[in-house]
């Protein structure tokens, strides 16, 4: 019997999941229109001051971001779990915590990098200048996966529970927010002229870290949502 | 060789069943037996792993299951009362996928057999899954057992909304299975014709 490597695994479940995400396009599409939507209501809110939306352009887009990535964090798991594809997940002879970062992996490519790709645009809307716009980006880049790698814990947590969405972003928003600072701080600090290199890479240590640890933990939610 | 040794489960306040003993040598098949909420389908969960026993252990040649891990998981195909399939894909893309993940062959021309083996013609092969009735959609989700090189099948109501020629097309197969000193559990409500010289019952009486 040939054994699938990890790595096959990981390949089969993201390749499964970005045909199906290709399937239902328009699921995908509805929370990048939320993002776009969400940070383009800001500027007719606050009024057109160039200053004035400068200076919430990070905190804006970022939040919008946020939401749009916490909006789309019920599909990881909730389809598998209701048509009995999640139990036969388990029982695949690999680490179940590899065939998370296999979903996670596959739900960022379908809502956090639209999101990141679509930033600097928004960005412009803002106002906001060449070395800020790239520092947003960027930001972004390194953000959104940690993002999702932290929300697929809120989403296993909450698998089969009436009402799962807002207690969702209940459990997993404040566990957003030192990603929220720092990524804010990047562009923030990069508008001011210091540089954000230093925000960005506390950045990429909340990826390494929520990497390392998450995964396991929403292993271990789902055994247990699945008892 | 599968042993279950006094097993108990509960679940909230109520004792489904308590030391239960069965034993599930190759080449024969145990037909767990019993009314609706008797505890067949907890009892199939805690056999692969997804339900820890609330009493009792689970052995696997001997060895204890929640120490063999994916070791275990290796041995056994497992089919739920739901079926594991994907609406939005084909029935083809669904036994591929199944099976790639569960390091089965995938070519394919033997998704393709697996599928006519259960009666599911080329004609439905390349539809979402969404547009097939019931029947067929079970078809779909036990077609993995033409694909499994497995020892051991968990069946949780294999025969549930299957018609007669689907009925007759898995009994066969699990009887050819049986016969290469394969390893079959299924849970079922119903008397099923299965054959008899293999067969044990166990009735779980809630």
């Amino acid at each position: 019997m040939s054994q699938p490597s990890m790595f096959g695994s990981l390949r089969g479940v993201v390749q499964r999941d970005l045909l199906l995400a290709m399937r239902r396009r328009s699921d995908v599409a509805m929370s990048v229109f939320f993002f776009v939507i969400v940070a383009s209501l800001f500027p007719f809110g606050v009024g057109p001051e160039p200053a004035v939306l400068r200076m919430i352009a990070p905190g804006v887009l970022w939040v919008a971001a946020l939401l749009a990535c916490l909006l789309s964090l019920g599909r990881v798991f909730t389809g598998d779990y209701l048509d009995g594809v999640l139990e036969q997940m388990l029982l695949i002879p690999q680490p179940l915590a590899v065939l998370v970062i296999g979903k996670v992996f596959a739900h960022w490519a379908v809502s956090g990098l639209p999101v990141v790709l679509l930033s600097p645009l928004l960005g412009l809307q803002f106002g906001l200048g060449g070395e800020s716009l790239g520092m947003l980006t960027l930001s972004l880049l390194l953000g959104t996966p940690t993002l999702s790698v932290i929300g697929a814990i809120g989403a296993a947590l909450t698998l089969g529970v009436r009402g799962s969405g807002l207690l969702v972003a209940l459990l997993v928003l404040p566990l957003f927010i030192p990603v929220l600072i720092f990524g804010t701080g990047a562009v923030m600090s990069s508008s001011a002229g210091i540089g954000g290199e230093a925000n960005l890479s506390l950045l990429g240590a909340c990826f390494m870290l929520s990497l390392a640890c998450a995964p396991w933990a929403t292993a271990v939610a789902l055994r247990i949502a699945l008892e | 060789m599968l042993e279950a040794v006094a097993l108990s489960c509960s679940r909230g306040e109520r004792q489904l069943f308590s030391d239960v003993t069965v034993t599930v040598k190759p080449g024969t098949l145990l037909a767990v037996l019993g009314e609706n909420g008797s505890g067949k389908t907890s009892l199939l969960r805690m056999l692969c792993r997804l339900l820890p026993p609330d009493g009792g252990a689970i052995l696997w040649q001997g060895k204890d299951i929640r120490q063999l891990k994916e070791l275990y998981c290796a041995q056994l195909t497992y089919i739920g009362h739901l079926n594991g399939i994907k609406d939005d894909l084909t029935p083809v893309e669904n036994l591929k996928v199944s099976a790639w993940l569960a390091g089965d062959e995938s070519s394919g021309t033997i998704v393709q057999k697996a599928l006519e083996a259960v009666g599911l013609g080329r004609s439905v092969h390349r539809l979402p899954t969404r547009v097939l009735s019931q029947g067929q959609k079970r078809r779909v989700a036990l077609a993995r057992l033409w694909l499994s090189t497995r020892p051991l099948w968990l069946l949780d109501e294999p025969f549930t909304s299957l018609d007669a020629a689907a009925t007759g097309y898995l009994t066969q197969h699990l009887q050819s299975h049986l016969r290469n000193d394969g390893m079959v559990v299924i849970a079922t409500h119903q008397e099923v014709d299965l054959p008899t010289d293999s067969v044990q019952r166990l009735r779980l009486t809630g």
